[in-house]
């Protein structure tokens, strides 16, 4: 079976450049015949990533441990599903996960556009084909998944016991989903640019794309931070650790695009900004992987490097010079068709909303390099942490939380002083009532309390949207009022889901607000003692060492910890954080002890306990002990997130959205080359 | 004045803002990332290096390790292959770091030579692999060979 994959990545590579060459000579020179080959190879490439990735995942589960990949992610007695997970556990398997969903996006670009966007759609296959060409590349070359160990060992290495967690079973996919779902957008922005076809017909096409990418990487860096937090045991879910920035930067420019894009669909403007943001965001996508692979920043120079990281970096280069020369040669086509009329405008909020997002994507990029850029200027590596970050983000990002309050209720064009009582009269006021009840309360954390306040003023700002039009269905069409809330969704998925999106993410900033007011304890504990903690809400909580018990379970031994929780002298339960010795099927130990994580959440606060380890074998245990107000509000803004960015992208509503698409056809200027 | 002169304005204002932000942040918050060797030669050199927050990575001397779970204090040696600086490292260590693990220690370097750290991190090669000196099979580093 190994040789069946290596063979598919060789005929793939061959297939794919064959594909890209024909679709980029077809596309230019008219040659339809040629074109329509690319797209077979586009089609024949995805059949043979499907069966490379078949043959991988049977070499998995059957234990074929001659596969130096196998050996070193599995072991026989790891479960099934954490056995399927190392298809992308590791760097080689991740390469073959990217070169397949990339393909199947390819592959699926083009059966959604089938008898549409005729000049857009060869340059496609050929992006798509160049991309997926790099990935086979760097795989036959570089790192073979299926390279032989020369010999078979009794057992492999098993998984990584931080990898041995539901949420990273599904996070790394959905980062990767992520990733390589930008690489459509973007080939349909080189297409526009080739083609000459520069008119808003790119960014319908990709309208779709563009929120599902959004949509997955959020999700992904969601769950990445709920595994560092469930799993890690340091306490927090975000460290600006370059990998986690790595993940940010690509979202916060397609971010910063799905709202432009608004502008350029109503107004012909920011035509070159959002072909720069959708170029941008590729290439940051691929920033991020190489970053991820090459071990250049977060490390000294002793680590280990991986070669594959500089494959990337080579690619990264040469597709930013291309596009951008692209972009540079489209430019005088490329006039935007009205200008800002008033700086108190709906158009004005979403440039300052377009800026603060490329800010804080550039001070990220910034923070991120930093270590390097010392080192080439000043000849010491100097680095930056978290209180950079947050010193520089902190106030972007609550200036952002204000715009998102602003942006849906100002008017196009120029906002009238009526206009503005009307819509601001509400929200405005919810804002002061929270600023002053928080003070009146006693909170003296500024950015917190700005937050919390800013927080209420956008909640009041779509909970009003909502309500209106509600009210304007019922008046209008008779319907009760339930029926004019569904149909006011349903008619206007884009609007009220973005809406709901919104309202995610007023709640994951009330938890990051809530960080503010994180405590630590740390308690050395013998059984039938007990520790205090007062939490920000006022309780107060006792913690009573139980003791410590030891067994195995299977596929570790486990040391656990209890203790008994009481809040204000009432029981809650028994909470228990483990060490695990993972052991291969030998019986030997696997990987140094791993720490589980005791976590009893409610809507407040998070009580967080991990099991530092006991004292010379007695059960006289080691705890940290961390109260975490309002984490729950980052989970579930990002599930309330996720509801209002499938609303926007649910299929269907087509009337309106046909509707939608002939209204501004007064501001498209058709291009053509 | 025009709208996108204000909004000009109105943007090279924030872009200033940040900047001072980024700037300031850099200065109060930047600290050395440095090797062993790096260290060892500022500190010949006669920089001020004594109580001056820094980061440094290197590698954990095998056998050095030794952890007093009461106190919660962990000491060991780290070395870049040519200078080594004792360690001593008060809190929980994480899940990774072993006694030949690759770490960055963040701290203040000693008069008496030893380095007390307040952070310490344990590299993998990704946060996705395993870590490294784990990446071959365990029978072949274990057996000694097939």
């Amino acid at each position: 079976m190994a040789e069946l994959g290596s063979i598919s990545l060789w005929i793939a590579l061959l297939i794919s450049v064959w594909g890209a060459s024909l679709a980029f000579v077809g596309g230019l020179r008219g040659r339809t015949e040629l074109a329509a080959s690319a797209e077979r190879a586009m089609f024949v490439t995805w059949g043979l990533m499907v069966l490379a990735s078949a043959a991988l995942l049977r070499a998995l589960v059957t234990h074929d441990f001659s596969i130096e990949y196998v050996a070193a992610y599995t072991s026989r007695n790891l479960p099934l599903y954490y056995t399927l997970s190392a298809f992308y556990a590791g760097q080689k398997g991740s390469l073959l996960f990217w070169a397949l969903v990339v393909s199947t996006w390819g592959a699926l670009a083009l059966v959604f556009t089938r008898g549409r966007h005729r000049e857009l759609r060869p340059y496609v296959a050929g992006v798509v084909c160049t991309v997926v060409a790099f990935f086979v590349l760097v795989m036959v070359f570089a790192a073979n998944p299926f390279g032989r160990l020369g010999f078979i060992p009794p057992d492999g290495n098993g998984l990584n016991p931080q990898l041995q967690n539901p949420g990273m079973t599904i996070h790394p996919p959905m980062l990767y989903l992520g990733y390589t779902s930008i690489t459509i957008p973007f080939a349909f922005a080189v297409a526009a640019l080739m083609s000459g076809k520069l008119d808003t017909s790119w960014i319908h096409a990709i309208r779709k794309w563009t929120l599902l990418s959004w949509l997955f990487l959020s999700c992904g860096i969601i769950l990445g931070m709920w595994w560092a937090y469930v799993e890690l045991g340091w306490g927090g879910y975000w460290a600006w650790d370059p990998v986690e920035n790595a993940s940010f930067l690509p979202w916060l420019t397609m971010t910063a695009f799905l709202h432009s894009v608004m502008i350029q669909e109503k107004r012909g403007m920011l035509k070159k900004w959002n072909l720069g943001l959708v170029t941008g965001s590729f290439l940051l996508s691929i920033f991020g992987t190489f970053i991820t692979r090459s071990g250049v920043i977060a490390s000294v120079h002793t680590f280990t490097q991986s070669p594959v990281g500089w494959y990337f970096l080579i690619f990264l280069i040469i597709a930013g010079i291309a596009a951008f020369s692209l972009l540079a040669w489209r430019w005088p086509k490329l006039q935007a068709d009205s200008q800002l009329e008033s700086m108190v405008s709906r158009e004005a909020a979403f440039l300052f909303n377009n800026l603060i997002f490329i800010v804080i994507a550039f001070s990220v990029l910034w923070g991120t390099l930093f270590p390097i850029l010392s080192e080439w200027v000043r000849g010491t590596k100097v680095t930056v942490g978290p209180p950079f970050f947050n010193q520089v983000n902190v106030p972007l990002g609550l200036m952002l939380l204000f715009l998102t309050g602003v942006g849906p209720l100002i008017a196009w064009r120029r906002a009238s002083s009526a206009n503005l009582q009307r819509q601001f009269m509400i929200p405005v006021a919810a804002f002061l009532v929270v600023f002053a009840g928080l003070f009146a309360l006693g909170m003296r954390e500024l950015g917190a309390n700005v937050a919390f306040a800013l927080g209420a003023f956008v909640t009041a700002a779509i909970l009003q949207e909502f309500a209106r039009g509600t009210g304007a269905r019922h008046r209008l069409h008779g319907e009760n009022y339930a029926l004019a809330f569904a149909r006011l969704v349903g008619r206007n998925r884009r609007r009220y889901g973005g809406y709901v999106v919104h309202l995610g993410m007023v709640m994951l900033f009330c938890g990051f607000a809530g960080e503010a007011f994180r405590t630590d304890t740390e308690a050395t504990l013998r059984p039938g003692q007990s520790v205090e903690i007062t939490s920000p809400f006022g309780h107060t909580y006792r913690l009573e060492h139980q003791g410590v018990s030891q067994y195995p379970q299977l596929n570790r031994y486990v040391s656990a910890a209890s203790l008994s929780v009481f809040r204000n002298g009432e029981y809650l339960g028994v909470m228990t954080s483990e060490k695990r010795q993972h052991l291969n099927a030998l019986g030997q130990r696997t990987f140094e002890p791993s720490t589980e994580v005791a976590i009893r959440s409610d809507i407040r606060e998070d009580l967080y306990v991990v099991y530092a380890g006991s004292v010379e074998g007695t059960e006289e245990a080691v705890y940290r002990m961390t109260i975490n107000p309002l984490v729950w509000w980052v989970w579930y803004g990002g599930v309330v997130l996720v509801i209002g960015g499938l609303i926007t992208m649910w299929p269907g509503g087509a009337v309106a959205s046909a509707r939608a698409r002939a209204e501004p056809a007064g501001y498209v200027a058709e291009v053509t080359a | 004045m025009k709208a996108q002169t204000k909004f000009l304005v109105g943007g090279g204002m924030i872009l200033v803002t940040v900047g001072y932000l980024m700037a300031s942040g850099i200065k109060d918050t930047g600290v050395y990332f440095l090797t062993p060797s790096e260290l060892s030669q500022k500190v010949t050199a006669g920089e001020p290096m004594y109580d001056v927050g820094m980061k440094m990575g290197a590698k954990v001397v095998p056998g050095t390790v030794t952890r007093d779970v009461a106190s919660q204090t962990i000491t060991f040696t780290i070395t870049d292959g040519t200078q080594t600086y004792p360690v001593i490292y008060r809190g929980l260590a994480p899940d990774t770091f072993t006694d030949s693990s690759e770490v960055v220690v963040e701290g203040r370097l000693q008069r008496d030579g030893t380095f007390r750290a307040t952070t310490l991190l344990a590299k993998c090669g990704s946060r996705y692999e395993a870590a490294p000196g784990q990446q071959h099979p365990a029978g072949v580093r274990k057996e000694g060979g097939y």
